[in-house]
């Protein structure tokens, strides 16, 4: 079984929703990456989103724009992402890691080569912003005969009948935008995200899961009555940049800023 | 003897004209790769657009506009001193120069302001490179009383000052993008961040043959009107179809625009310049086709682009705002693949000569960007004899260059 679909299935039994922090690999340097990884683990981390930088993250607010550009000017690229990963394995053998970013890093890879090193890695699911199901007729096969779970955006401005495309290609877990918007921007209304997850509930039994918007334990908490799982991005990155010159104090401050978002989920 | 289902192509490349598909693709290029939020959008414009293209009364709506506001047809120019003077070829100057507000890129701006009317949206975003785009959007903008606000980068900004300050007259806001190069891609970065969370009440005009579905489609069939009077003016003034076409290619919306209405006529050669910066071989420059780029997924589409072996997007080089992009229209990366279309290079200084030349020899002063097809019809014309003929779109007017070539010449106002 796929480490996302075993941790979901976890979490259900035990009645738990799932936390998803999402950080840009090689921000501010590719060295602190897998250490970062593990203090999220510890400040309960359910699932890693593991981004990968690009020099035009079209989706994404200034926080990530920035972040992206901090990692590209060390010199990450998607290759040390699965060095990273590999690295990250040897420890922790049953968080599931989904590399999220867009096409044209795989696209010049190689498809092939991209789902064979993705899963010799390690990784589990993969999350291409700019490439809805419509356009992944030709990853799509070569990721799932790999076990590479396909995940898919849904966003509010999606039509019934495009979420029932959506659901049916997706793997791993349903992500939904919670807002019209790049990430970072507004505060989510968490009414507003219940509403569009109804319809949602009776196309798929994939795991919802909530993001964009979400910045601390109240928000995390709001969305957490509702959807699966909450994944927290920005809020993240916020205090890498802030934190950039003094790399040491990163951990700390990320465990601090998800436990607290732990505790009010669970609470 | 067997006859065979299907009837044989009208000509070599009679597929060509049955592009894009249903899902937008022109082979393995194009298509829609955006995130999630504006699929919806664009379904709609598609659907919206789809449903105008052949509805007579939407087309004679457009055609109006371009005859008494853009003042088309425009004239097909013999440049008889010129040609003699390279002592080859006849030059034909698509004058494309003097359409109102001084580019091809109002006929698109035109056809998609009707779509906006449509739709209903009150506000048009555009982004913009040599800014002759963001000049053409904040124009219908104005005429129909929208709100515009155009992306620009921070560094065409400065390089564009003038046209920078025609949007502000017409009443645009003009959005200055550091991020990135700070040149069109990021223009473009930026505007897609703007529609996505704007989407309910804006509309987005591209300026070019790229993009997601169905901008390269429309752009394409918005600009087409340039070729469909080229041939007839040519079959007119000519007597018969010209030997050879030439357009500059940055995304490539003049050069479509051109070459479209000719697509299966096998005789007529096409040439589409890229620009070459300070030489192709010296890797600074924007001519991703010319350079046999890798393909690659920026702005929606798949291309040929320009990026280095991990995918990032690279640094492009042009004297000319216009053609800085890293990227080239769909169609274009197909029709290169195909072969019906030679894609070539000018670089800067070879611009630079024909800008000059034109303008002291026809007393027309071209954009830098359209001297790029200038300065490879110079190339071309003296290999063909004096009875044959070609046309070069002159895709638009030199003025707001002239602060760029006084810099190189020393010159400050």
């Amino acid at each position: 079984m796929n480490r996302i679909d075993q941790r979901f299935s976890e979490l259900k039994q035990q009645g738990r929703k799932a936390l998803i922090p999402y950080i840009t690999a090689g921000d501010p340097a590719p060295q602190y990456t897998v250490g970062f990884m593990h203090a999220l683990v510890e400040a309960g981390a359910d699932v890693i989103e593991l981004g990968v930088p690009f020099s035009d993250p079209m989706a994404d607010g200034p926080v990530i724009q920035k972040a992206c550009e901090r990692a590209l000017k060390q010199g990450t690229r998607l290759i040390d992402l699965m060095q990273m990963v590999k690295e990250f394995r040897q420890t922790d053998t049953t968080t599931p890691i989904v590399l999220m970013g867009y096409l044209n890093p795989i696209e010049r890879i190689g498809y092939e080569n991209f789902a064979d090193q993705a899963a010799s890695a390690g990784v589990d699911g993969v999350l291409i912003v700019d490439m809805p199901p419509e356009e992944a007729d030709e990853i799509g096969p070569l990721l799932k005969s790999r076990d590479l779970a396909a995940i898919f955006l849904v966003a509010p401005t999606t039509s019934n009948e495009r979420a029932a495309t959506i659901c049916a290609h997706g793997e791993g877990y349903l992500y939904y935008v919670s807002l019209k918007g790049v990430t970072g921007a507004a505060t989510l209304n968490a009414d507003d995200v219940a509403e569009h997850l109804a319809p949602l509930r009776g196309m798929t039994d994939l795991p919802l899961c909530v993001g964009f918007g979400i910045r601390d334990g109240a928000t995390a908490a709001e969305v957490a009555k509702v959807a699966d799982g909450v994944i927290v991005g920005s809020a993240l990155v916020n205090r890498i940049a802030e934190s950039q010159d003094a790399p040491e104090t990163i951990a700390g401050q990320l465990k601090s800023v998800l436990a607290e978002m732990r505790t009010a989920m669970d609470a | 003897m067997t006859v065979s289902a299907t009837p044989a192509p009208k000509t070599k490349f009679s597929d060509l004209t049955r592009m894009p598909d249903a899902r937008g693709h022109f082979g393995p290029y194009g298509g829609r790769f955006v995130s999630e939020t504006l699929s919806f959008a664009l379904e709609e414009l598609e659907k919206t657009y789809l449903s105008l293209r052949d509805d007579p009364d939407f087309q004679a709506e457009f055609d109006y506009d371009l005859a008494h506001y853009v003042g088309r047809p425009s004239p097909l120019y013999h440049a008889k001193r010129w040609s003699a003077s390279l002592g080859g070829a006849q030059i034909w100057l698509k004058r494309e120069d003097l359409n109102h507000t001084g580019a091809h890129k109002v006929n698109n701006t035109i056809g998609q302001a009707l779509l906006a009317k449509k739709t209903g949206k009150p506000r048009i975003i555009a982004e913009t490179g040599a800014g002759q785009h963001g000049v053409a959007s904040a124009t219908v903008a104005a005429r129909l009383g929208l709100e515009c606000d155009v992306y620009m980068g921070a560094e065409d900004v400065q390089r564009q000052k003038l046209n920078v300050y025609r949007m502000r007259l017409l009443g645009a806001r003009v959005i200055p993008v550091e991020s990135g190069t700070r040149t069109l891609k990021d223009a473009m970065n930026e505007a897609l961040r703007d529609w996505v969370t704007n989407v309910d009440n804006t509309f987005y005009i591209i300026g070019t043959v790229a993009g997601p579905h169905p901008y390269p489609l429309l752009v394409r069939d918005f600009n087409a009107v340039v070729g469909r009077e080229a041939r007839r003016q040519s079959l007119e003034q000519i007597g018969r179809l010209p030997d050879a076409l030439i357009a500059c290619v940055g995304g490539g919306s003049n050069a479509l625009g051109l070459f479209y209405p000719f697509v299966e006529d096998d005789d007529v050669a096409m040439y589409g310049v890229e620009a070459g910066g300070d030489g192709v071989e010296t890797g600074r420059h924007a001519a991703p086709l010319a350079s046999n780029a890798p393909r690659g997924v920026l702005h929606g589409n798949r291309t040929y682009l320009m990026s280095d072996e991990a995918g990032q997007v690279s640094d492009t080089h042009s004297i000319s705002a216009g053609l800085d992009y890293p990227g080239v229209g769909p169609e274009h990366a197909l029709w290169k693949d195909v072969g019906r279309v030679s894609y070539v290079a000018a670089n800067d200084k070879e611009v630079l000569e024909a800008f000059r030349e034109l303008t002291r020899m026809e007393g027309i002063m071209p954009a830098l960007e359209s001297a790029h097809a200038l300065a490879h019809a110079k190339v071309l014309a003296p290999t063909m004899r004096p009875d044959q003929h070609i046309v070069v779109n002159l895709s638009g007017r030199g003025d707001k260059d002239i602060m760029t070539v006084a810099k190189i010449d020393g010159i400050e106002f």
